[in-house]
C-alpha cells in the first residue's frame, strides 16, 4: 500500500485554466519525491492538493489506503512546510512548535517534552523564546521544520523550503535535509523547480510541465534515459545538446539526437563527427565549457564541457567527436525517445557520409 | 527647478487655508460675544470662558456629550466583533453567493440615509423607541455595519494566507484559525475599524435630529446645530460647541492617523 | 468547495447580515409599499388609504420637487469636479514630500473628521462676518459658501485617498520615464494619470453618491434658504416628512431618490469592477 497515492489527479480554477492534468503518482512509505519542473508546472498546485488546500476538479487523493479527497487540511495528519515559512508572527518559536500538538489535546508536559526533543535535533533550543522576527531567514526554515515534525504526521510536504535561502545557506541544508530525512525516515513529497536541487535530495523524482507528469523515476535513471527532449534538457547542467539527426548523418533525419556536453570529445578540425568554431569559454573551475559554433545548416551551438587547462582560444576551429554510447535520440515530431536499435544509425563511417555530400 | 523650492511653501499655505477656519473658531470660541465680528476677531486681545461655561451650564451640553459617547460607543461595540465575524467569512471562507454577499453590502452602504427615515420613523413610533438610545442605535446599525464589514475585508485580505492554511496543517479548523491566529494579528485593523465607526457615529446628524425630540437624547452634532439665541445667533457658544463637537474626533485623528489611512484604503487601491 | 465550508460561511456571516436585512432592507421595502398609501400623520382621521402611484405623479408634477433635483445635481457636478481637481493636485503635491509628511496628513485629515455640522457652522460664521446678509440672502450666492464648506471639509479626504493610489506607483517608471526625457507634466499625464484611474474611479463614484445625500451641511447654514433656493432632494423629503408628516407622499420621494443612488451604486461597480470590491466609503 502506498503511502499516498494520486489517482487521475486534476485541478481546473475557475477561468478555465488547467492547472493539473491527470496526474497519478505512488509515493512509497518512507520515500523522498522530488515534485520538479518550471514554474506553472503544476508542482506546487499538486503538493497543495495533496495537503487539501485546494479541491481537486478530477480524480481522488488515498493516503495510507484512506480516501481522503473530501476530508479538510485538519483532518489529514500532514504537515506543510511553506516557501515563506509562515510561522506564526505573534507566538514564540516554542509556542510556533507546540501549536499543532495543542490542536489534538495532548497534556502540556508532553507537549513541552517533544518541543524539546525536536529543538535540539534540529539546534534550535536556545531560540525557543523568540519571536520569528527576531530570526534569521535559516533558523526560520528550522522552526518551520520543527513545526511540521514535532506531530510526527504521516508525510511530509516541502514547497520549495530552500528557496529563500542565500546559496551557500541552501547547499548546507540540502545536506541537513538528507541527513533529516534518513534519520525520521519519514515520507516527504518534496517541490522545487532547481534540478539541481531534486537530482541531489530525491529517491525519486517526477518531473512536470504545464500540469502533466512527464517523468517519474530515480535521478541517474532520468539522466541516463530520459524519456523526452524536454526531461533530457531539462535533468543535468549544463544542459544536453539536441540537434537535428540530418546534421550528423544523412540516415539519422527523422531524429533529433542528444549528446551531453560531458560526453563531447574536442579534436582537431578535420576529425570527429561535427566541425565548428570556438565561440564562448565559460569557466567554471575544475572545467570549462565552451559554446561552439557548428558548421551546420540551420546554424547551431554545441556546449562542451572539457578539463580546464586545455588550450583552446576563441576562433579556434575545431572538431566534435561524439562519445557512441551516451547517444540520445528522439523522435522528430513528438520528442519522445526513440531506441538506438531502432534508429538504426550508422554510427560509424559518419564522416565519410558527410564528405561524400 | 523653481518649482521644488517652491514646494514646502505652497504645502505649507495649503495646511495653513486648511486649517484656517478651526482656527478662526476656536478664537471666535475664546472671543467675548461683542467683539465676534469686531475690527480683532482674529486676533484675540482678550480670552473669555463665557461661552463654554454658558454651553454646560444653559444648554446641558454635557448631557448631549454623554448622549453622543453612549450611541456611538454601544454602536461601535455591537458592529465590530459581529462585523468581524462576516467580514473574515467574506473574505476566506470560499462559499457561494459570497461575491452577491459582498457587492450587496456595498450598495447598502451608498444607500440615501433620508430613504429609510420614514419607514425607520414608523418603525420606531411602533416600538416606542423614539427619543431613546435603542431608538439611535438601531438605525446607526445601518451604515455601521457596512462600513465595518467593508474596512476588516479589507484588513483580513492582507493578511497572508500561508499562515492560516499553516494553521490549518497544524489541525486547526477555520473557527480556531480565526481565534487563536487571525484575531491576534488584527489588532490593528480592529482597532482602525472601531475608531472609523465611532467617528462616523458622532459625526452623524440626519437620525439623530429626526429620532430625538428633545435636549436629553440630542447627541451633541443635533444639539449645536438647534441652539437658538433671544434675539440673535448665539455664535459665541455656538462655535464654544462646535469646537467641544470636534475634540474627541480630533483626537482620534492625532493618535491615529497613519492607522487611518490604511484602513481607509486597505485592500486596494492598487493600480 | 467543500459542503461543510459553505454552510459555516454562510453561518458566520449570518449575525451581520441578518441585522443589514431587518435594520436596513426591510426598511427600505417598507417605503415603497408605504409609498402608496395616503399616510398624513397630522390628519389621522384620514387613516392609511391605498392611492397607488398618486404620491409619484405629485412629486413628478411638482415645481419644488424639480427644483430640489435641480440644486442637488447641479452642486454634486460643481462640487464633485472641484473636489477631484484639487485633491489630485494637494495629493501629488504632498507625494513629492519627502519630509513632514505624517503632519501633513494629519492636517488633512482633520476636515474630514470634523462633524459636517460643525464644518457647516464655521464656515457660516465666517460668511455671517460684516458681509454676510449678502451671501445667505441671494438665491446663487448662498450657494458659494455652501460649496466651499463640502469642497473644505471632503477635498482633503479626496486627497488622501487619491495620495495612496499615487505611492503604489513604482517609482522606478517615473525614473525610466525621466531618462527617456519626459518632461513632468508628460510624466504625469503618461505614467501618473491612467495608473491612477482606478483610485480615481473610486473617489469620483463615492463622492458623486454621497453629494447626491447632502443634508447635514445645507441645513445648518441656509436651512434650504433663501426660501427653497438651496434645497436639495434630501431636504425637500426631510421637510415633506417631519415638518408636514406626510409619511405616503415623503416614502414615494425616498423611493425616488434611493432608486436613483442604487443604479448609481450599480453603475459605480459595474465601472469599479469586482476586483475593487473592498472599497470603503468615505
Amino acid at each position: 500500500m502506498a503511502a499516498i497515492s494520486l489517482e487521475h489527479v486534476g485541478k481546473r480554477f475557475t477561468g478555465g485554466i488547467a492547472a493539473v492534468t491527470d496526474v497519478s503518482l505512488q509515493i512509497a512509505h518512507g520515500e523522498l519525491l522530488v515534485l520538479v519542473g518550471p514554474s506553472g508546472s503544476g508542482k506546487s498546485t499538486v503538493l497543495r492538493l495533496i495537503a487539501g488546500l485546494d479541491a481537486p476538479t478530477s480524480g481522488r487523493i488515498v493516503i495510507e489506503g484512506e480516501d481522503v479527497t473530501e476530508i479538510p487540511p485538519q483532518q489529514r495528519d500532514l504537515a506543510m512546510v511553506f516557501q515563506s515559512y509562515a510561522l506564526y508572527p505573534h507566538k514564540t518559536v516554542r509556542e510556533n512548535l507546540a501549536f499543532g500538538l495543542q490542536m489534538r489535546r495532548i497534556d502540556a508536559a508532553r507537549i513541552e517534552e517533544r518541543v524539546r526533543e525536536v529543538a535540539s535535533t534540529l539546534g534550535i533550543e536556545t531560540l525557543l523564546d523568540r519571536r520569528p522576527a527576531a530570526l534569521s531567514g535559516g533558523q526560520r526554515q528550522r522552526v518551520a521544520l520543527g513545526r511540521a515534525m514535532v506531530r510526527s504526521p504521516r508525510a511530509f510536504l516541502l514547497d520549495e523550503p530552500l528557496s529563500n535561502l542565500d546559496p551557500v545557506l541552501r547547499i548546507e541544508m540540502r545536506t541537513e535535509l538528507t541527513l533529516l530525512h534518513r534519520r525520521l525516515g519519514a515520507t516527504m513529497v518534496y517541490v522545487t523547480h532547481d534540478q539541481e536541487e531534486a537530482m541531489t535530495l530525491g529517491s525519486r523524482i517526477a518531473v512536470m510541465r504545464d500540469g502533466a507528469l512527464e517523468q517519474v523515476a530515480a535521478p541517474m535513471e532520468l539522466y541516463d534515459r530520459p524519456v523526452n527532449t524536454f526531461v533530457a534538457s531539462f535533468i543535468g547542467s549544463p544542459a544536453m545538446n539536441i540537434w537535428p539527426g540530418a546534421m550528423i548523418a544523412s540516415d539519422w533525419e527523422k531524429l533529433l539526437v542528444g549528446i551531453r556536453p560531458h560526453d563531447i570529445e574536442l579534436t582537431s578540425a578535420g576529425a570527429g563527427d561535427a566541425a565548428g568554431r570556438v565561440e564562448i569559454l565559460e569557466p567554471l573551475g575544475p572545467t570549462t565549457l565552451v559554446h561552439v559554433a557548428l558548421d551546420a545548416v540551420p546554424p547551431s551551438r554545441a556546449r562542451v564541457v572539457v578539463q580546464a587547462n586545455s588550450r583552446l582560444a576563441i576562433g579556434d576551429r575545431i572538431g566534435l567527436s561524439l562519445r557512441r554510447d551516451h547517444l540520445h535520440f528522439f523522435d522528430e515530431t513528438t520528442g519522445r525517445r526513440v531506441r538506438f536499435d531502432e534508429a538504426r544509425p550508422r554510427t560509424d563511417d559518419l564522416r565519410r557520409d558527410r564528405q561524400s555530400k | 527647478m523653481s518649482w521644488r523650492l517652491l514646494r514646502p511653501w505652497a504645502i505649507a499655505m495649503l495646511v495653513g487655508v486648511t486649517l484656517f477656519p478651526l482656527y478662526w473658531a476656536a478664537v471666535a470660541s475664546f472671543t467675548p460675544e461683542s467683539q465676534l465680528f469686531g475690527q480683532s476677531a482674529l486676533v484675540p486681545t482678550r480670552l473669555v470662558f463665557d461661552h463654554y461655561r454658558a454651553v454646560f451650564n444653559e444648554r446641558s451640553l454635557g448631557t448631549a456629550v454623554l448622549n453622543s459617547l453612549v450611541v456611538a460607543g454601544v454602536t461601535t461595540l455591537l458592529c465590530v466583533p459581529i462585523g468581524a465575524l462576516c467580514a473574515y467569512a467574506l473574505a476566506r471562507v470560499p462559499f457561494r453567493g459570497r461575491t452577491l454577499v459582498l457587492t450587496s453590502v456595498l450598495a447598502i452602504s451608498m444607500f440615501p440615509q433620508i430613504s429609510i427615515v420614514s419607514p425607520l420613523y414608523l418603525l420606531l413610533r411602533e416600538l416606542r423607541l423614539i427619543d431613546t438610545y435603542t431608538g439611535l442605535v438601531l438605525p446607526y446599525l445601518t451604515f455601521a455595519m457596512p462600513l465595518t464589514i467593508w474596512l476588516l475585508v479589507g484588513f483580513f485580505r492582507q493578511l497572508p494566507r500561508e499562515i492560516e492554511e499553516a494553521a490549518l496543517m497544524d489541525g486547526a479548523g477555520q473557527l480556531r484559525t480565526l481565534w487563536a491566529i487571525v484575531l491576534p494579528l488584527s489588532w490593528p485593523g480592529l482597532g482602525t475599524t472601531a475608531i472609523l465607526t465611532f467617528l462616523y457615529c458622532w459625526n452623524e446628524f440626519l437620525f439623530a435630529l429626526c429620532f430625538t425630540l428633545g435636549p436629553e437624547r440630542y447627541t451633541v452634532p443635533v444639539a449645536i446645530a438647534l441652539f437658538r439665541g433671544q434675539y440673535q445667533v448665539p455664535w459665541g457658544q455656538i462655535l464654544a460647541g462646535a469646537l467641544i463637537a470636534t475634540l474627541p474626533v480630533a483626537l482620534l485623528v492625532f493618535v491615529a492617523q497613519r492607522r487611518i489611512v490604511a484602513g481607509l484604503t486597505s485592500g486596494a487601491i492598487k493600480g | 468547495m467543500r459542503r461543510g465550508e459553505a454552510r459555516r460561511g454562510w453561518l458566520m456571516a449570518l449575525p451581520a447580515l441578518a441585522v443589514i436585512a431587518l435594520i436596513a432592507l426591510g426598511p427600505v421595502l417598507w417605503a415603497v409599499w408605504e409609498s402608496l398609501y395616503l399616510h398624513d400623520l397630522r390628519m389621522p382621521w384620514l387613516g392609511r388609504r391605498l392611492i397607488g402611484l398618486r404620491n409619484y405623479v405629485e412629486a413628478l408634477s411638482n415645481p419644488r420637487f424639480w427644483e430640489a433635483i435641480g440644486h442637488t445635481v447641479a452642486f454634486a457636478a460643481v462640487s464633485v469636479t472641484l473636489e477631484i481637481v484639487l485633491g489630485l493636485a494637494l495629493a501629488v503635491a504632498v507625494d513629492s514630500m519627502t519630509r513632514g509628511r505624517g503632519v501633513v496628513r494629519t492636517a488633512m485629515l482633520l476636515p474630514w473628521a470634523v462633524p459636517t455640522v460643525v464644518v457647516g457652522l464655521v464656515w457660516r460664521f465666517m460668511f455671517e462676518t460684516p458681509t454676510g446678509l449678502i451671501w445667505f440672502a441671494d438665491p446663487l450666492a448662498a450657494w458659494v459658501p455652501i460649496v466651499l464648506a463640502d469642497v473644505w471639509k471632503t477635498t482633503p479626504f479626496v486627497a488622501v485617498l487619491l495620495l495612496a493610489g499615487l505611492q503604489n506607483i513604482e517609482r522606478s517608471l517615473y525614473e525610466a520615464a525621466q531618462m527617456d526625457g519626459a518632461t513632468a507634466w508628460r510624466q504625469f499625464t503618461g505614467i501618473t494619470l491612467p495608473l491612477l484611474k482606478p483610485a480615481l474611479l473610486v473617489a469620483l463614484v463615492f463622492r458623486t453618491v454621497d453629494a447626491f445625500r447632502v443634508f447635514d451641511v445645507i441645513y445648518v447654514m441656509t436651512g434650504g434658504g433663501p426660501g427653497t433656493a438651496t434645497e436639495p432632494i434630501a431636504m425637500y423629503t426631510f421637510s415633506v416628512l417631519l415638518e408636514n408628516l406626510r409619511f405616503g407622499y415623503g416614502s414615494a420621494l425616498s423611493v425616488m431618490i434611493f432608486g436613483v443612488t442604487f443604479l448609481l451604486a450599480l453603475v459605480a461597480i459595474r465601472l469599479m469592477g469586482r476586483g475593487a470590491l473592498v472599497e470603503p466609503a468615505p
